[in-house]
């Protein structure tokens, strides 16, 4: 039998690469176009005007002399809603995600160092969650934090309160904390693995050198883990700035962000060509403050020092 | 020093309680003999879960959602298998590349696919909103689960069992056949589980393309909006739990089982 040639193991491969790459150009390259395609265009009435325009970019930047005031924070356009709710987006997922990472290192750190016995055990008590119903997870704190839920019932049932507390539910900080939760069974694992892989005769080299515990662990395996981590908190942070279903169920009026507004201009305003803008607008934002981060921490250099 | 007091032991319970607690107030208050979910609790009571089984809309989007679930997840595990025998068994140029093209799905907001995939449907292709868009969308989202459950369980056995079938005569198909599949299958299985939990629990893509005939998720969401439903979606969301945990579960067994014992004629 001839022995396969290098060329034509890459075209076996690539032939059995065929059916994903094809899902790919239709469920994501081409509607990703579309969206794009669509936010040149414009609304009119019922029907689409499909002359290219820049409107719908000019709609969310154009400045207005009175400026809209959020927290103080002045905002100089005609529209405020996408750039308040940006920001607020942005900032909402960032404290969701700081907390994450702060919640699931140590966690991670006692996975990898700590257990000893039943570790499957543990890996998989983590996993499942990953596993179960996002909008579950979600609801579950609705149930936790509402007017008439768990919290307050119970507080009010040990008498230590008379009227429920309101401000619990349907606010940014619920918004922030439910994010946290149904976010951070996707992070712990990453965090562990990245621990998992640190050499172990790094750490016995820092007790001998005259390292204490906590030196070692600022100088060894916080860098050792950092890329990891870091890995980690971007698969929080990017995909819940766009997130739209915990806002929408414990977010209340005051706890929108920008996935409430790209869903209701879709499906409640009929202004899909204005939502499309949104939504690319969005991951332009998104985009470039990932890539504005990873320059500004040195990313490259962090990565190549682990590997 | 085992009876010394460890903090971080301490902390790892707090975190437990923290990922497990609101989640299983749902189960909690499902049994509960009240209409509300407070405490204090009344008492013991199946009467939610005849409630929720009763209900004819609920059983017809629970079907959709099954429907949906099994054939999104045989295709992409289909498909899964096919990328991750390519990306495990040659060295593509591109492979990370193509890697992470792949992992894109998990990235981006998955509000941004909703509203594309919407919009390429309805006003470029033509195509209505059906069970139909919410299963390619499902496929679209499970393959990145697929490829990566599978090119673990690929990578976990030694190669050199398919060169010595091809050395022996086998064709490709027939060494697929007899030697990857069977060694791949608990990675299929894995595969097949943890694809129908994605699809049967997926609610955002769901929520967009679904049209007229909602799945599971997307109807308990517009059952939230009433009150007085809410001990029958405890009930109904009790019953998704476990039946994820469940699934999962076997996925994880399967996906740790040994390789040596899964070659027939092995002997």
């Amino acid at each position: 039998m001839m022995r396969h040639t290098e060329k034509s193991a890459w075209m076996a491969g690539y032939t059995l690469l065929t059916p994903a790459f094809l899902v790919m150009a239709v469920m994501m390259v081409a509607p990703l176009l579309a969206l794009l395609a669509l936010s040149f265009w414009t609304q009119n009435g019922f029907e689409i005007d499909r002359t290219p325009t820049l409107a719908n970019y000019w709609t969310i930047i154009e400045p207005s002399d009175e400026p809209f005031f959020w927290m103080g924070i002045p905002f100089p356009f005609k529209y405020p809603p996408p750039a308040v709710l940006m920001l607020k987006s942005i900032v909402v997922s960032l404290v969701a995600t700081v907390l994450v990472i702060l919640l699931a290192y140590p966690m991670a750190y006692f996975l990898a160092f700590r257990i000893k016995r039943n570790k499957t055990l543990w890996l998989v008590l983590l996993t499942i969650p990953f596993w179960t119903s996002y909008l579950l997870r979600v609801f579950s704190w609705k149930i936790v934090l509402g007017y008439n839920g768990a919290i307050n019932s119970a507080l009010k049932s040990m008498g230590l309160i008379d009227q429920p507390l309101e401000f619990l539910l349907y606010n940014p900080a619920a918004v922030a904390i439910t994010l946290a939760h149904a976010w951070i069974a996707f992070t712990v694992l990453p965090i562990y693995v990245s621990l998992e892989k640190i050499d172990p005769s790094l750490l016995e080299a820092a007790t001998d050198l005259g390292d204490t515990k906590w030196r070692r662990f600022l100088r060894v395996t916080l860098p050792l883990s950092a890329p990891g981590t870091i890995g980690a908190a971007m698969l929080v942070f990017i995909p819940t700035v766009g997130d739209y279903v915990t806002p929408m169920l414990v977010g209340g009026p005051g706890g929108t962000m920008i996935g409430n507004l790209i869903q209701e201009l879709f499906l409640r305003q009929n202004n899909a060509p204005l939502g499309a803008a949104v939504a690319i607008m969005m991951m332009l934002v998104i985009g470039a403050l990932v890539a504005f981060f990873f320059w500004a921490i040195g990313f490259r250099k962090l990565r190549s020092r682990v590997s | 020093m085992r009876n010394t007091f460890r903090p971080l032991t301490l902390y790892a319970a707090l975190f437990m309680i923290f990922l497990y607690g609101p989640v299983l107030m749902i189960p909690l208050f499902s049994f509960n003999d009240s209409l509300f979910a407070t405490f204090p609790l009344k008492g013991f009571t199946l009467k939610h879960y005849g409630t929720m089984a009763a209900n004819t809309g609920m059983l017809a989007a629970l079907q959709n959602s099954i429907l949906v679930a099994v054939c999104s997840s045989l295709i992409a595990t289909a498909i899964g298998l096919m990328a991750a025998i390519a990306l495990t068994r040659n060295k593509l140029p591109g492979n990370s590349i193509i890697l992470a093209a792949f992992s894109l799905p998990l990235i981006v907001p998955s509000i941004v696919f909703g509203v594309a995939i919407l919009i390429i449907m309805l006003k470029f292709l033509g195509i209505p909103l059906s069970l139909w868009t919410v299963g390619a969308a499902h496929v679209f989202i499970c393959i990145p689960f697929s490829m990566t459950v599978l090119m673990s369980r690929l990578e976990g056995f030694d190669k050199s069992l398919e060169e010595a079938s091809r050395d022996l005569g086998e064709s490709a198909w027939m060494t697929f056949y007899r030697v990857t599949l069977p060694l791949a299958l608990p990675g299929v299985i894995s595969s097949l589980l943890l694809c129908f939990i994605t699809s049967f629990d997926e609610f955002v893509l769901a929520f967009f393309l679904a049209g007229t005939d909602p799945t599971l998720p997307v109807y308990l969401f517009g059952q939230l909006r009433f009150p007085n439903k809410l001990p029958g979606m405890l009930a109904l969301g009790t019953s998704i739990l476990m039946l994820s945990t469940i699934l999962v579960l076997l996925a994880e067994f399967f996906r740790k089982r040994g390789v040596q014992t899964n070659i027939p004629g092995d002997a």
